[in-house]
């Protein structure tokens, strides 16, 4: 009767794989974020909210959510751009420019960094036709939208291009066959199945942007209240031996990325609905 | 399975069946997309070869030989050999466990193994120094062992595996769940033992996923700076990786070297890419043909 145990199940190492699994998970992964909480848990209510809400803080808040929001808006707009041109499109170089999309996935942040920071500093590549205009971009809030645009881009990309591929052809043609114009099918056919995944890679895009340490540090010129990101304040105040400081505002940012989380798994439910 | 019209993929149905724009907007849209990638992508990709190399070959080359970039070419080749593997053990055995069986809290489980890809680097480093460090939960008992793991190498590892964790995992839960259990079945039902069912059915079916994983992991594994960075100690020659020792020869306005060590990291996300491309087709083709 060994069928009918483990829910009708034959395969062996049930037992073993979840055990392994488990355990690993909670040894590298819950106990050592736990321990954020717990050294949180120190703190009064009232130092973890003068910790948080300190200006130079509320400041690096600014700039790294403000410049997040910024960088998401631009990966969405050029994201569904690039992906709807290498669904429908042919054209030659397809395959590579396809297979570059990933390269900030794959290439090393603090190699990014370093790239971006010489190519729009005011003697760098692009740098050099801003400067004129009055523009700075390297070491300014501006560098920051470079760099997370840059790693964001992917997300964007990646979460759209398979919406795009599954879309039916036959829709578009019903909607033509009904008389639909090419804009009124892209806007009221081809748009609304597209929106849930759309928002999806910008929430990752965001949330990628918030994170980001390697790539924006060159960059950004790290000046405090203006250029200065959240992240990088959790590793001054580490270095300056504040721990409690840098505990208390790294729990803001776990808070807000589980939050990010949360609304991720539920846009994903929402397009996998589409998708049926 | 399925209908036989879903097997062709979309891209070889005839061209002419598809609605789309004039030709002069399809141009238009295709070169503001290259224009937008070009700026982003593929600039600064040739500016870290184009910085690397212009000084020439022979300035370049004895960059790559400087004692501090050896070791921590070598410091990050440990890494990757420990991380790697580790991380593709507990991937493989995730993935059998939730791909082929159904339990309660299946998705809080896949949750909670996504979860270092949704936390900074910063404060996956942050995390072992409030718990391995001096004023750390366990620091005074290790200090008084003289056993060091954070601002050393062991720190850099455990930094290393938390935020490559995810990898491999996720990638072959649904490749494993779209795969299903009947070959498996099959097998144990023709009397193969469990670990023979594993090496001789599974594993080749999810060989591709596992490519696909590791190369990805590799990546990050090698190229991670944020979590590493608060947990290494800078130590030049001891606990530099390669990412590290970029950003140290950057700031000490060493740039031909930066970024010639810098180009090591680029060539290995080129691999990446390349690897990748061929696995992501292989595991079409293989999904495909069921």
């Amino acid at each position: 009767m060994k069928l009918f145990k483990r829910h009708n199940n034959v395969l062996p190492g049930f037992g073993l794989s979840i055990g392994f699994t488990i355990f690993y998970l909670s040894v590298i992964v819950l106990i050592p974020l736990s321990s954020l909480v717990f050294r949180t848990a120190g703190l009064t209510w009232g130092e973890f909210i003068s910790t948080v809400t300190a200006p130079r803080v509320m400041a690096s808040y600014k700039v790294t959510f403000g410049a997040a929001i910024i960088a998401a808006l631009i990966n969405s707009i050029f994201g569904v751009l690039v992906a709807w041109v290498l669904v429908r499109y042919r054209f030659p170089g397809r395959r590579i420019v396809d297979a570059l999309v990933d390269l900030p996935f794959a290439l090393p942040t603090a190699v990014a960094g370093i790239t971006l920071a010489t190519i729009y500093s005011p003697n760098g590549w692009v740098g050099r036709y801003l400067e004129p205009h009055g523009i700075k971009a390297a070491f300014t809030p501006f560098g920051i939208v470079l760099a997370m645009t840059f790693i964001g881009l992917p997300f964007v990309v990646r979460t759209v291009q398979p919406v795009i591929e599954e879309i039916e052809v036959e829709l578009e043609e019903a909607a033509v066959c009904l008389g639909a114009n090419r804009r009124q099918t892209l806007q009221r056919i081809i748009f609304p199945m597209l929106l849930p995944s759309i928002l999806t890679g910008f929430a990752l895009s965001f949330a990628r942007g918030v994170g980001e340490y390697g790539s924006i540090i060159f960059i950004a010129g790290n000046m405090p209240m203006v250029s200065e990101i959240t992240p990088l304040l959790i590793i001054t105040k580490l270095e300056q031996f504040d721990y409690q400081g840098a505990t208390a505002i790294a729990c803001v940012m776990l808070l807000t990325s589980f939050l990010m989380l949360l609304v991720i798994n539920l846009l994903q439910k929402w397009s996998r609905r589409y998708a049926e | 399975m399925s209908a036989p019209v879903a097997i062709i993929p979309r891209s070889q149905n005839p061209k002419g069946r598809l609605q789309t724009e004039p030709a002069a907007v399809r141009w238009l849209l295709i070169a503001i997309a290259l224009a937008f990638l070009t700026l982003f992508l593929a600039l600064p990709l040739a500016a870290v070869f184009s910085q690397a190399f212009e000084k020439g070959l022979s300035v370049y080359l004895t960059a790559l030989q400087e004692p501090d970039t050896l070791s921590s070419i070598k410091l990050t080749l440990i890494t990757a050999a420990l991380t790697v593997p580790l991380n593709l053990f507990f991937g493989v055995t995730a993935a059998w466990a939730i791909a082929k069986f159904s339990f309660p809290g299946k998705n809080l489980l896949i949750t909670l193994i996504d979860l270092p890809f949704s936390v900074s680097p910063v404060i996956s480093g942050l995390i072992y120094v409030l718990i391995f460090g001096l004023q750390g939960w366990i620091g005074p008992w290790l200090q008084a062992h003289d056993i060091k793991i954070v601002f050393a190498v062991p720190g850099i590892i455990l930094a290393t595996i938390f935020v490559t964790f995810p990898f491999v995992a996720r990638e072959l839960i649904p490749l494993m769940e779209a795969q299903g259990k009947d070959e498996e079945e099959a097998a144990l039902v023709l009397g193969a033992s469990g670990l023979q069912t594993f090496f001789r059915v599974t594993l080749p079916n999810i060989k591709w996923g596992i490519i696909y994983g590791v190369i990805l992991c590799n990546a990050r594994t090698m190229g991670e700076f944020g979590a590493v960075s608060v947990v290494s100690g800078h130590i030049r020659g001891m606990t530099n990786t390669v990412p590290l020792h970029v950003e140290i020869l950057y700031n000490e306005y060493n740039y031909t070297a930066a970024f010639a060590v810098a180009s090591l990291l680029a060539f290995l996300a080129l691999i990446t890419l390349a690897v990748k491309s061929v696995a992501e087709w292989k595991v079409r083709l293989q999904l495909g043909n069921e």
